[in-house]
């Protein structure tokens, strides 16, 4: 018999009980809760009289509607502000730990999770937002599930899952200086496609994706459902070991030991097979920019924006005509060509301390371009921000002309008053280039943390290799 | 939930790949703490000419001709017909709830994408998976008859067609009972609650370090 891949040790470890027809009730260690895709399920379980089975799993932020200015004056959008205080009720009468807006600790839910050591290696997490597949660089099954389902997990700690197919996506040799995690999964968009993972669980693997920190590897992660996959996840290492010493809910003494010990079986046996397998080539992965309205649509910096007239296919051809419109783009332009009107560095995907440490090593000395009207660095908690003081990159950025906002998810969805008016350009680190994602009209170009920075001292893109 | 067993209906072809859930309900509209009224503005980008915010009077706002559901008969449509990977991006069941409250009772298109189907079910909106070229025959049967009906027969798993071609649709066993029954499945999973507690126990003893809560007292 064959060994076990992650996905199967994790799904297996986690089964309370398996039906008839294939699917398991599957135990969740780990709920994350969100003043956005919470409310509608806490009064569910108000209508039917029903209590959180254990709300000490349970951990909530206000993150998607908060301001990253003036944050003391608090919530000026009255909807805004009804649904973060609905959230601050609910969490008190059902006795669910919140990081309000005022504490440190308060940042984008997935960044706060591994940040805190509340989510762990070997847990299931879940959390109404699809970008939940970040924690599965910890080594963790975690997902993205809808408002009912919320609603389920906190009424019995368990979902019903049917066990996903397995993909492997191996990314092999040394990555290139200046390509980082966020141009590795770009890539791996570009080349599976936007459903390339539907219905499957990925497990990154390969020498480059071992030889990423933990936070890379959360930035690889955190794109998985972007292709698809609702899970994507990384064998846990060293690396992954050391990173929960000393994190304020991770074990601790003996215990952490203990907990080390299981934490280092955590990985594919040598003989699992998968159900699919796609190999990249590490050496051959230049920095992306994302030219479309589909994370899928993504180029080589030295390469141009492609041309739907080439495209074979007549639906994906008319796919591509309909995204260069919005885009406002031409054929075979040279992504260097492209001119950007804002910069945005943050979301869950790229919002970690080395995130900001790349951009700030790009941007130190330079300023912001004088065709930028906006460049802006929206940490993704309070502790990154703090970190990031202490280390002066607020300085470098704020010298550069750059703003230095309070932590949330900011211009990656646009909830809050952070947006793009229509027709405007951004270089962007967040995760989606969907059509209005970032304001009504306007045009996304995601980048990782250097590119985005670099962008934003040339006034267009630019190779961050020769920057 | 709405029970699902059979419905017939006007078909709306959205010809488009990768509708993401963005697109069928933006960000704005996402602040309500409700589960109802999002019908109004589904697919607000493109359904509308002037941006739209929550709390306006979505029926004073210009509404973009050219858009399929602006256009009799399909703004009566209660079947939605797309292209692959329909409802992919955010998990937000907003999208659901604007598309339920719109009046669709079904979506039918080449795929779809995980976190979406999944949202589907839990109320009472079927997603129908059908192949390539069914659909591509659907889009056609449909521009050549707008407001023909289609007909969905969900004990049989079939999709009939206006010119009665009829096509099979598969479906897993548990979801299609509890959609026809309407069932309440947080009910269902709880008749498990003995199992959910003995799988505790033992885990508090085995990965002690995920149950700080639980410690020395049991759960649930």
């Amino acid at each position: 018999m064959a060994g076990k891949t992650l996905y199967e040790k994790l799904f297996d470890a986690h089964a309370v009980r398996q039906q008839e027809d294939g699917t398991a009730l599957l135990y969740i260690d780990r709920h994350l809760v969100h003043e956005v895709t919470s409310p509608q399920a806490f009064e569910g379980l108000r209508l039917a009289g029903r209590k959180p089975w254990r709300p000490g799993a349970m951990l909530a932020v206000p993150d998607h509607n908060v301001p990253t200015t003036n944050r003391a004056e608090g919530i000026v959008d009255p909807v805004s502000r009804e649904q973060v205080s609905t959230l601050g009720r609910n969490c008190e009468e059902f006795g669910v730990q919140e990081f309000p807006m005022a504490d440190l600790r308060q940042g984008i839910v997935h960044i706060i999770g591994p940040e805190e050591g509340f989510t762990l290696p070997g847990s299931t997490v879940v959390c109404g937002d699809s970008h939940t597949s970040t924690h599965g660089a910890i080594g963790a099954l975690a997902f993205g599930i809808g408002t009912s389902e919320v609603e389920h997990v906190m009424a019995t700690q368990t979902l019903l899952q049917k066990r996903s197919k397995t993909l492997q996506v191996r990314v092999e040799g040394d990555l290139g200086p200046g390509v980082t995690a966020k141009d590795v999964v770009l890539a791996i968009i570009g080349k599976i496609g936007t459903a390339g993972g539907t219905g499957y669980a990925i497990e990154f693997a390969g020498s480059a994706i071992e030889s990423l920190s933990i936070e890379g590897r959360m930035s690889v992660c955190n794109m998985s459902i972007e292709a698809g996959a609702r899970a994507g996840m990384v064998a846990v290492d060293e690396k992954t070991i050391e990173y929960f010493r000393d994190k304020p809910y991770a074990p601790t003494g003996e215990m952490f030991e203990q907990a080390a010990e299981y934490w280092r079986t955590l990985k594919s046996d040598s003989d699992a097979e998968f159900d699919k397998v796609v190999t990249l080539d590490a050496t051959r992965i230049a920095p992306q920019v994302s030219w479309g309205t589909s994370p899928e649509m993504v180029a080589p910096v030295n390469g141009k924006v492609p041309d739907p007239g080439a495209e074979p296919d007549p639906v994906k051809a008319e796919g591509m005509r309909k995204a260069l419109a919005y885009m406002g783009l031409e054929a075979n332009t040279p992504i260097t060509d492209i001119s950007i009107d804002k910069v945005f560095i943050g979301s869950c995907t790229n919002a970690r301390i080395e995130d900001l440490r790349a951009a700030a090593a790009v941007i130190k000395g330079g300023r912001v371009a004088d065709n930028v009207t906006l460049a802006m660095v929206v940490p993704g908690s309070g502790l990154v921000r703090e970190q990031a003081e202490k280390e002066g990159l607020d300085k470098i950025f704020l010298e550069a002309g750059f703003e230095w906002r309070e932590p949330g998810c900011s211009m990656c969805l646009a909830m809050n008053a952070d947006r793009l008016e229509p027709g405007e350009r951004c270089a962007s680190t967040s995760n989606r280039n969907f059509e209005g994602r970032q304001g009504q009209g306007g045009r996304t170009h995601l980048v990782s943390p250097a590119m985005a920075a670099a962008a934003g001292v040339a006034g267009h893109f630019v190779d961050v290799r020769q920057a | 939930m709405q029970p699902f067993t059979t419905h017939k209906g006007i078909v709306a072809p959205l010809d488009r790949s990768n509708v993401d859930t963005d697109a069928i309900i933006p960000k704005q509209y996402l602040k309500s703490v409700k589960r109802t009224g999002f019908g109004p503005t589904a697919f607000d980008d493109w359904r509308y000419l002037d941006p739209g915010e929550p709390g306006m009077d979505h029926s004073k706002r210009r509404k973009n001709p050219d858009f399929v559901l602006n256009k009799s008969p399909f703004d009566r449509a209660t079947i939605l017909l797309a292209r692959e990977n329909f409802g992919c991006g955010s998990s937000r069941e907003h999208a659901v709830w604007a598309l339920t409250d719109f009046g669709f009772r079904a979506v039918i298109a080449p795929s779809f994408a995980d976190i979406f189907f999944n949202n589907s079910f839990k109320n009472g909106l079927l997603p129908i998976a059908l192949k390539e070229e069914e659909v591509d025959a659907l889009f056609g049967l449909v521009k050549d008859n707008p407001g023909a009906q289609v007909e969905i027969d969900l004990p049989k798993q079939t999709v009939t067609a206006p010119d009665g071609t009829q096509y099979h649709f598969d479906i897993d066993s548990f979801r299609k009972h509890c959609l026809i029954e309407g069932l309440d499945d947080i009910a269902l999973t709880l008749e498990h609650r003995e199992e959910i507690k003995s799988y505790e126990t033992a885990q508090v003893a085995h990965t002690p370090w995920l149950f700080n809560d639980l410690r020395g007292h049991t759960g649930g």
